[in-house]
């Protein structure tokens, strides 16, 4: 399939003019018309069997166009495309084509897209579905859908946090469009290796598509051997930064900036790692929340008839079993008032924080053991879940995964964040080698830390900061990273263990996630809520693993 | 209060010693003898000695390490000499008595903080007051006498990060934030602060008062800008900008020398630099000895200048001898550069270097030496003999852009044809003009569309694509402020300009500056010479508009112009600005010029800080200007910028401008179509012109008289079924199907058909091709 063509055909349903996108509505619908009269007048499937090579091609051809239009149908910002494409199908179907029809339910396997329809607080009127938005989601989802000429499952699931939401993109649109050291395809690569590393095939598949249209090298996606040198150094950099980040040296960053002809700039390098970060906690999210292909990618759509059987294709191609669906509900009952409990725990801190004034020792003690504690939280499935082969080709070392940072034997110096934070250290260093690019980065920050609606569940006007603090923290303490001014008996006091597992595995093995862990923890909380705690789980983790490599890139270069 | 202990007394050299950990700050005792570090890993006391550092000790002190000792910053008292304060990372106040008898010498302990304390500080003059600065947003102010702290100041925002006691005034402290903001308390009120206002983009590291002059606070961000502030007018005003390489993460005045401080950085860079506020660009002196950052500066005595203690994260402690700095003025070429509005480029550098005769192959480069006085512009600046910069006579190149030779009317052409007036979202179409005009070569009407797109775009939703054009215009020769890069103390210092419109700018600064052309220095602070380039103003200036664009590719400076040591690169006008043009994102293109223009005291453009120009002024704020575009455009003759540009604005402008006048222009860039034979596009503009008179030019002969195919006779009624042979008359000729669309017949016998039919059939033969043995003829 000839994929910048492709693209050159919807480029202009993303005008903002009505009229254009009228127009180029009118274009498609010929091509598709065009398209079924050439594969000739055989509505009756049974019987009329012309060359089949040639109607292979042109099939699949029309399939994709096709279902490019059921996504479209799905998912444009904009009611008149949805509508006539809505109208382009049914007439499709009339003549006697078979016309795909979108696998699962909305963008996130976890989040029902039906049922949140039903809430009526104000925040959840934001639906998964691109129909009925405030304005500010739909202005956004249209400056999304202007430049990339889609809107993924992921943006659609960040779209209940509109103000995040922006700024994630626009953070991602400069990362992989604008001007930067790294050329197109070869940041899409980089999003490759790095999403690989977590075996995320829906972040690979999207890039995949990507990196062939910018005018990648199809040959590289054969396997990392086949890339290029530079890039296949960058390899074991990856490796490190998505499970172990705490044992980078300056000595890997040496190996990557001093290798003659293959060398990194440091700019190169900080643009990588940027990369490498964001699409390792990206891919974080996309398990955490449970994000479905989509429909107009492989597995996001079948031509089969809809029947009763079989799991959903996504299922079975992210490794996460569908059968966790049955068992889901069978706790709720028991966990009522969870939410009350919790939140008369953040009273209690609150108000005896004066009173009981921990020694020292105790505090660097509540550090070691939240460290250690951490350790044992096992994720419920050790199995070695083995990556699929098609994805594990583009990384080496696939048994190399995340072990826990304070093991005993090996003692790794703990980073204190007074020495070496986000606000004073790394930003300078990124916004020096990639203009700018500090100043987006802390933006996007900021805000996912400082995101709140004050409110808990059914629970108005509370204030949330210390559990955000306290889940923030504790994602840095896995990384081995503390702050002196933290009482780290916060945490166990405001996680309880079920979301503790949840937490580690998503930052640490995000592909074990399973709906069960999504379903177990607070659960009373809304999905908004736990999509609020994912974007949390995320950033943190971003940052953590930034300030490590910046870190190695900083005492380089002393 | 201060006792002129004459400084005679205080010898030494450049010095240093190793510590055992790295540093996170030091001070010193007020008799300049001892000085005192500190550290997550270190605390003590180093005395100073002619010839070295001597530990005298060691205030760490028992066998398990506490956080109380993880210094993020300390403080030695000024007035009494035994007393020192800790600010802890993990959010405790600690006050150290160095008389105690024991080993252990910690007095008092405030853990009233929740987060890290960034900074303590003492009151200069009274004895028992201490101040803290956390990040958890709060300052706190202590009495030493008492086990809490008196009074608490909230700022209402995030984490506090200096906070610095004024030297004059008794009650009165400021505190920088992480946020930006700078705020101005009274010791005595907690509840509100007295002032505040926006320093910096990013976090405000640290602030300094001016020991000598009242009112005078120096800022430093993480925007690698040092900013110093006058606080003692009514309205708080910036009064200078330097421009580091690096954040800044301290900032100290220097003794005896009003307008010198000196500033470290907290990442990237290590040296220590001494500036001169007045002379922004090149550091007066500095310090390269450290190996990793410098995390603590301070003078070693309040009255002399000469010696600067540093420590660093690199563990060594430094005392640094003023005349051992390098001074990097030295070492420099002092040059200028500036694009014209044209496209033309104007550079300045020192005479020694511009000796060289102009090769052949430097088209349109006229030369100034110095000292010319036959150009219309130039400065001549009084010496100044505090001032320790060497002076620097220099010459002046122009290099003019040719005049557009292939003149014509292409462009024109062009124009009309690929220019976009409708169809597409506001922003897209500005957009897509201005590349037309600038693959045109017209750089002018180019940045016309853009600072268009920037004025009408709606701010409150600033889409991914403004953001992406609005970096990109960093490139555009849209926002130039032009300065001398100056060091030169500059006697001989003259800058000529020949362009016209350039004149035209400067006199108007010049005008500003109450001062006509034979500018003899103001007290040594005009050797800045500002080119205002700003597009608002293009329309100010009557310029001849003939003077096309430049092709900048053709010149090639010679390699030399740009100086390859770092300092000089980082200069706002130096080859990559968008770094500090980009800072802001959301920033106007307008704002953007008063990062880079430093300060004159007599320019009120610089005092602005940026928010003159937010980003939320209403559209209807820029009518005026474009009125006066348009009509500027119009005047030069260009009615085709100018209706061009209406069209696209629509509503947003029309009813700022005169019918009558609207209506002739149409008309004049309507007839200069037709006369070009672009009919297509004088129709659609037509179309989409919205004056009557204009409008009902498409109404006028809409009549059509045909003859129908078959039977030759004139079609009466409606539609394309003749009434008498009652068949279809527009049928093709060639391909016997009813035409949809474009239809050609010919007029001889009616005959005809689909356009790309008929032209096919003529090239093969002469006849009709329905066969009437008519020979056709096609207009």
């Amino acid at each position: 399939m000839d994929v910048r063509d492709a693209a050159g055909r919807w480029d202009a349903l993303s005008s903002r003019d009505a009229s254009s996108r009228n127009a180029a509505m009118e274009l498609i619908q010929q091509e598709v018309i065009k398209k079924i009269e050439s594969i000739g007048p055989m509505p009756d499937p049974q019987c009329s069997s012309p060359p089949p090579t040639m109607d292979d091609s042109l099939s699949s051809d029309l399939n994709a166009l096709l279902a490019h239009v059921l996504m479209l149908s799905k998912r444009c910002p904009y009611e008149d495309v949805r509508e006539k494409c809505i109208c382009l199908l049914q007439r499709v179907q009339d003549v006697g084509v078979r016309i795909p029809r979108p696998v699962g339910n909305g963008p996130s396997r976890f989040i029902p897209e039906k049922e949140v329809h039903r809430v009526s607080t104000p925040l959840l009127s934001q639906i998964l579905q691109v129909s009925k938005l405030d304005e500010r989601t739909q202005s956004i989802f249209e400056d999304a859908f202007a430049v990339l000429g889609r809107l993924d499952n992921i943006s659609l699931v960040m779209g209940f946090h509109p103000q995040y939401l922006e700024s994630f993109l626009r953070t991602q649109h400069y990362l992989l469009q604008m001007d930067g050291p790294l050329s197109l395809h070869c940041r899409h690569y980089i999003g490759i290796m790095a999403a690989a590393r977590h075996q995320c095939t829906y972040l690979v598949n999207l890039h995949v598509n990507d990196f062939l249209q910018v005018g990648g090298d199809p040959k590289w996606l054969n396997g990392l051997e086949e890339a290029p040198r530079k890039l296949q150094a960058l390899g074991e950099l990856n490796k490190i930064l998505a499970h172990r980040p705490w044992l980078l040296t300056k000595e890997h960053i040496e190996r990557l900036l001093k290798a003659e002809e293959h060398s990194w700039s440091l700019a190169e390098l900080i643009h990588a790692v940027v990369l490498l970060t964001h699409y390792h906690s990206l891919a974080s999210f996309t398990f955490g929340c449970g994000i479905t292909p989509d429909i107009h990618t492989d597995g996001g759509h079948t031509f089969r008839p809809p029947s009763l059987s079989g799991y959903c294709v996504c299922d079975i191609a992210n490794g996460n079993g569908a059968q966790e669906d049955m068992f889901g509900n069978q706790q709720v009952s028991e966990s009522s008032g969870e939410v009350e409990v919790l939140m008369e725990r953040m009273k209690q801190l609150q108000e005896c924080r004066d009173e009981e004034e921990a020694s020292q020792e105790e505090m660097a003690t509540r550090f070691e053991r939240e460290k250690t504690e951490c350790m044992l939280v096992v994720t419920s499935e050790d199995e070695e879940c083995v990556p699929s082969r098609d994805v594990s080709r583009h990384f080496e070392d696939p048994s190399y995964g995340y072990k826990d940072f304070s093991r005993r034997g090996e003692h790794v110096p703990t980073l204190r964040v007074q020495d070496y934070s986000w606000e004073d250290h790394g930003f300078s260093l990124v916004n020096r080698l990639y203009s700018d690019f500090g100043q987006l980065l802390d933006e996007k920050f900021q805000i996912a830390f400082n995101l709140t609606y004050n409110t808990m569940a059914t629970h108005q006007g509370v204030d949330t900061s210390m559990l955000r603090r306290a889940i923030w923290n504790y994602i840095h303490c896995m990384f081995g990273i503390r702050y002196d001014d933290y009482d780290y008996g916060e945490i166990n006091q405001l996680l309880d263990r079920s979301f503790k597992v949840y937490i580690k595995t998503m930052v640490c093995s995000p592909e074990k996630i399973t709906k069960r862990m999504y379903e177990s923890f607070w659960r009373q909380f809304r999905h908004s809520e736990k999509v609020h705690v994912n974007l949390l789980l995320m950033e943190a983790r971003m940052q953590a693993e930034l300030l490590y490599a910046l870190r190695a890139i900083t005492r380089y270069m002393t | 209060m201060e006792k002129m202990t004459r400084v005679s007394t205080i010898n030494g050299r450049t010095m240093f010693c190793h510590l055992d950990a790295p540093a996170n700050a030091i001070s010193v005792c007020r008799d300049a003898t001892q000085v005192v570090v500190a550290g997550r890993n270190i605390f003590k006391i180093y005395g100073l000695e002619e010839d070295g550092f001597v530990e005298r000790l060691n205030l760490r002190v028992g066998r398990k390490p506490s956080l109380n000792f993880s210094c993020a910053d300390v403080m030695w008292h000024q007035m009494e000499e035994n007393l020192l304060a800790t600010a802890a990372t993990n959010g405790a106040v600690v006050t150290w008595n160095l008389s105690r008898p024991c080993r252990n010498k910690q007095e008092q302990l405030f853990t009233e903080h929740k987060r890290t304390v960034n900074k303590v500080c003492f009151h200069p003059t009274e004895v028992n007051m201490l101040l803290s600065g956390s990040q958890d947003g709060f300052m706190k102010c202590f009495d030493l006498r008492k086990k809490e702290s008196v009074s608490t100041f909230s700022g209402q925002s995030e984490s506090v990060r200096d906070v610095q006691f004024s030297m004059k005034d008794y009650f009165t402290f400021a505190a920088s934030f992480e946020n930006g903001n700078v705020q101005l308390w009274d010791i005595r009120r907690p509840d509100r602060y007295e002032r505040m206002f926006t320093a910096h983009t990013g976090p405000v590291f640290c602030c300094d008062w001016h020991p000598e002059d009242r009112g005078w606070l120096a800022t430093g961000g993480r925007d690698k800008m040092v900013k110093v502030w006058d606080m003692s007018t009514n309205r708080v005003k910036e009064i200078y900008c330097v421009q580091t390489f690096a954040s800044v993460a301290r900032v100290k005045w220097r003794p005896e020398r009003r307008y010198h401080l000196a500033t470290c950085s907290m990442m990237v860079d290590h040296n220590i630099y001494v500036w001169d506020v007045r002379r922004p660009f090149i550091p007066f002196a500095t310090f390269e000895e450290h190996k990793d950052v410098t995390t603590g500066i301070v003078w070693r005595h309040q009255h002399d200048p000469y010696f600067l203690l540093s420590g660093s994260k690199d563990s060594t402690l430094y005392q640094h001898m003023f005349k051992d700095a390098s001074r990097p003025v030295d070492r420099a070429n002092p040059e200028g550069l500036c694009f014209g509005l044209f496209g033309d480029l104007a550079f300045a550098a020192k005479e020694s270097l511009m000796s060289a005769p102009a090769s052949a192959g430097d088209v349109g480069r006229k030369t100034y030496p110095g000292g010319d006085r036959r150009y219309p512009i130039f400065f001549f600046k009084k010496p100044d003999v505090t001032e320790q910069f060497a002076q620097v006579s220099s010459a002046l190149s122009v290099f003019e852009s040719e005049a557009d030779s292939s003149a014509g009317m292409d462009w024109f052409i062009n124009t009309a044809q690929s220019y976009l007036l409708s169809g597409k979202p506001f922003a897209e179409l500005c957009e897509h003009n201005a590349h037309v005009a600038k693959s045109l070569n017209r750089p002018q009407e180019s940045t016309t569309w853009t600072m268009l797109r920037i004025m009408f775009s709606e701010p409150a939703n600033p889409s991914l694509s403004t953001n992406h054009n609005l970096n990109k215009s960093g490139n555009l020769p849209l926002v130039n402020s032009f300065s001398m890069k100056e060091m030169s103390g500059a006697l001989n210092e003259r800058n000529k300009e020949n362009r016209q419109d350039n004149i035209h700018s400067l006199e108007t600064n010049l005008n500003n500056n109450d001062e006509n052309e034979e500018t003899e220095g103001s007290e040594g602070q005009a050797e800045y010479l500002f080119v205002d380039d700003e597009l608002d103003d293009d329309e100010l200036y009557s310029m001849e508009h003939d003077n096309q664009p430049a092709e900048e590719s053709e010149y090639l400076l010679p390699q030399e112009a740009f100086p390859l040591r770092h300092e000089i690169m980082d200069h706002p006008s130096a080859p990559e600005p968008l770094q500090e043009k980009q800072e802001s994102p959301h920033v106007s293109g307008s704002e953007a010029e008063s990062m880079c223009l430093t300060p004159m005291e007599s320019f009120s453009l610089i005092s602005v800080s940026q928010q003159l120009f937010s980003p939320h002024l209403p559209p209807k704020f820029f009518c005026p200007i474009v009125k006066e575009m348009l009509c500027y455009y119009a005047e030069q003759g260009d009615v085709q910028m100018a209706v061009s540009v209406l069209i696209v604005l629509g509503d947003r402008i029309r009813k700022e401008i005169d019918e009558l006048m609207q209506e002739h222009w149409y008309m004049s860039y309507i007839d200069l179509l037709q006369r070009f034979e672009l009919w297509n596009v004088s129709n659609e503009v037509i179309k989409l012109s919205t004056c009557g008179a204009i409008m009902c030019l498409n109404q006028a002969s809409t009549t059509l008289h045909i003859n129908c195919s078959n039977c030759k006779r004139p079609m009466s009624n409606k539609g394309w079924i003749c009434d008498r042979c009652h068949q279809c008359a527009s049928v093709c000729a060639v391909c016997h199907h009813v035409v949809k669309g474009l239809f050609v017949w010919c007029q001889g016998c009616s005959h005809g058909g689909h356009l790309e039919h008929v032209m096919e059939w003529l090239k093969q033969s002469k006849h009709c091709p329905a066969g009437c043995g008519h020979l056709c003829e096609y207009t």
